[in-house]
């Protein structure tokens, strides 16, 4: 458990986010810049979706004024244009993680990129059965008696294609335990994850509990037993630096529309050397070498992975995303956001009747905080902040197991990005305050 | 529209005090039929159980467990008080009723006289996500009534 600082080269070299900036920054996303029943919107909903500044928007729009063609084929000037960009895109978003062009793999959503990974590595053993592909196939191949790892924190999208996987495959599903503080329990860890673990599969922050989770033990334990590491960095590389290389993944997914670009864009990203010996999920247009009537050869990743004509313009988009997250300096907003995350666990450990999942103040955590609210549901909760203008998500948050675990079956959860002040934390938490007195809890 | 149009007294009383909650005994005298339906509302986990028994062509009992926000739950209440003691056709008739309310989106006005307390939904159907949460029992009580008189 790391306690909440801000790195020393940081305090030198930047100076920090504060209110004044932040509004400034509000200015360029229109979506923000409204009234809700009749109050100004205060948007902590980011967790789910981000909203999108007017760069992007117009990045979009320029592409389809400018640039429209498919990609990769035909000679003619706009569709060379259009590849440009696209491929372009590619680059910024691969710099943006540390990892390198061909490993960056375009899919819908996190959630593709996931399934995409579990239907390759199930199209693995396949393949190995039958004596295709390379040697390498078999290392990545997963069968009867092979063990699939995942946390008791995974969103649902980093849990049902692993037990979809471990049903095609044959192999069992063990899930790492959480403390009822919603840390992981790295104690527990050392003996699930064994030599027949094939995969580990965890978050790396906690869309629920805010927890980051120690992504370099966790490697090393996959390390030792010789499993495939996937890192599902939705709430992660929108909000902090992250380098898939120093960090060692083996696959990591992240989701365009966290992050400040339109829906219909992620990324998979995948060792080269992995992605050129894995089978690929979607087949079709665009993604091989010569077809003939029996069989097809296939392309090198990126490609490999990327069958039928692509999201081009969202790629285009979240591009332009990623430069504007870094024209603001992710490690400010890291920063900016952590505060935010702290100011509002400890306002609500302060008030009466609440009770805040994950780490308590004063630990570290990403800039959310779910809670539960003694005798009053989540829905009604999210009813009464809409009413003031607050936008929070209600529920179980696609993690049911862990609400289970943690003995509850729905929360609230605030969520802030770069564009949230103090004072929409104080607003939040004021509105709060009153909620148990209106639903007479 | 006002967050109390919405959370009416009423509502808020019924969603501590549940009439009819706790699922009664299945164990039917003769000439008795029950059913029992479960319906589940996958994007807020709001649960409901519904059971009821018709005989005479009377709904004698309804009695539901669930766990949900004070929408559903109150809705539920008020359901099996009002439903209790009507005719298999009156309760149909009913359930209609406060379908085309709340689906209306405020277009059309609760009638007490049909509907009793559950006329203090009316409010709801302006929350469009909220309509769910107070259909989710009526959708159960409609499958139950519709399995103990198939």
């Amino acid at each position: 458990m790391t306690a909440v600082s801000t790195p020393a080269s940081l305090q030198r070299s930047m100076h920090a986010m504060d209110n004044a900036e932040v509004l400034r920054i509000r200015n360029d996303f229109p979506v923000l810049d409204q009234l809700v029943n009749g109050k100004p919107l205060i948007y902590l909903d980011s967790g789910a979706t981000s909203q999108n500044p007017l760069s992007v928007i117009e990045a979009e729009q320029e592409y389809y004024e400018q640039r429209n063609a498919a990609v990769h084929r035909g000679a003619h000037h706009l569709a060379v244009e259009a590849t440009e960009v696209f491929e372009d895109a590619r680059q910024t978003v691969a710099d943006f993680i540390g990892a390198r062009y061909e490993e960056t793999v375009w899919t819908s959503n996190a959630t593709e990129g996931l399934n995409l990974i579990s239907y390759a590595l199930s199209n693995a053993a396949l393949w190995a059965a039958q004596g295709r592909g390379g040697s390498g196939l078999k290392d990545l191949a997963i069968g009867p008696g092979d063990e699939i790892v995942v946390t008791e924190m995974e969103h649902h999208a980093n849990l049902i294609p692993w037990q979809e996987l471990a049903f095609r495959t044959g192999a069992t599903l063990k899930y790492i335990p959480v403390t009822d503080e919603g840390i992981l329990r790295l104690d527990a860890a050392g003996d699930i994850v064994g030599e027949r673990t094939k995969l580990l599969a965890f978050t790396h922050a906690s869309n629920v509990l805010g927890t980051i989770n120690p992504v370099p033990e966790l490697v090393a334990m996959a390390r030792r037993v010789g499993a495939l590491v996937v890192l599902d960095a939705c709430q992660s590389v929108p909000h902090m630096a992250v380098d898939v290389k120093e960090l060692d993944v083996d696959f990591a997914v992240f989701s365009g529309h966290k992050m400040l670009a339109p829906t219909g864009v992620g990324v998979m990203y995948g060792k080269q050397e992995l992605l050129d010996v894995m089978p690929p999920f979607l087949t079709g247009g665009s993604m091989i070498t010569t077809v003939t009537m029996e069989r097809a050869e296939y392309l090198p990743a990126p490609q490999r992975f990327e069958a039928g004509t692509q999201r081009i313009s969202q790629a285009v988009a979240l591009a332009t995303a990623v430069n504007y997250l870094t024209e603001t300096g992710i490690d400010r907003i890291h920063a900016w956001e952590t505060e935010l995350g702290q100011r509002l666990v400890k306002g609500l450990e302060s008030i009466d009747g609440i009770r805040v999942v994950g780490p308590a103040s004063g630990l570290e955590r990403i800039g959310l905080a779910a809670f539960d609210v003694a005798g009053v549901h989540a829905h009604d909760v999210g009813q009464f902040l809409d009413d003031r203008g607050i936008a929070v998500r209600v529920g179980h948050h696609c993690a049911q197991p862990l609400h289970r675990r943690l003995g509850l079956t729905a929360t609230t959860r605030a969520s802030t990005y770069l564009y949230n002040t103090t004072d929409d934390v104080d607003a939040f938490l004021d509105a709060v305050s009153g909620v148990r007195a209106y639903f007479q809890a | 529209m006002s967050l109390d149009q919405l959370y009416q007294q009423i509502i808020l009383d019924h969603s501590k005090q549940r009439h009819g909650s706790g699922l009664a005994e299945t164990d039917a005298p003769d000439g008795t039929s029950t059913g029992q339906s479960h319906q589940l509302n996958p994007v807020c986990g709001d649960e409901v159980t519904l059971r009821l028994a018709v005989s005479d062509g009377t709904v004698q009992q309804i009695s539901w467990d669930g766990a949900g926000c004070s929408i559903s739950m109150a809705s539920a209440s008020v359901l099996s008080e009002l439903g209790e003691g009507m005719s298999v056709a009156e309760l149909h008739s009913v359930i209609d009723n406060f379908r085309e309310v709340l689906r209306s989106r405020g277009k059309i006005q609760a009638d007490p006289e049909i509907l009793g307390d559950a006329a203090a939904f009316e409010g709801v159907a302006r929350y469009a996500a909220r309509v769910k949460c107070a259909m989710i029992s009526w959708v159960a009580a409609e499958d139950a009534l519709n399995q103990a008189t198939a």
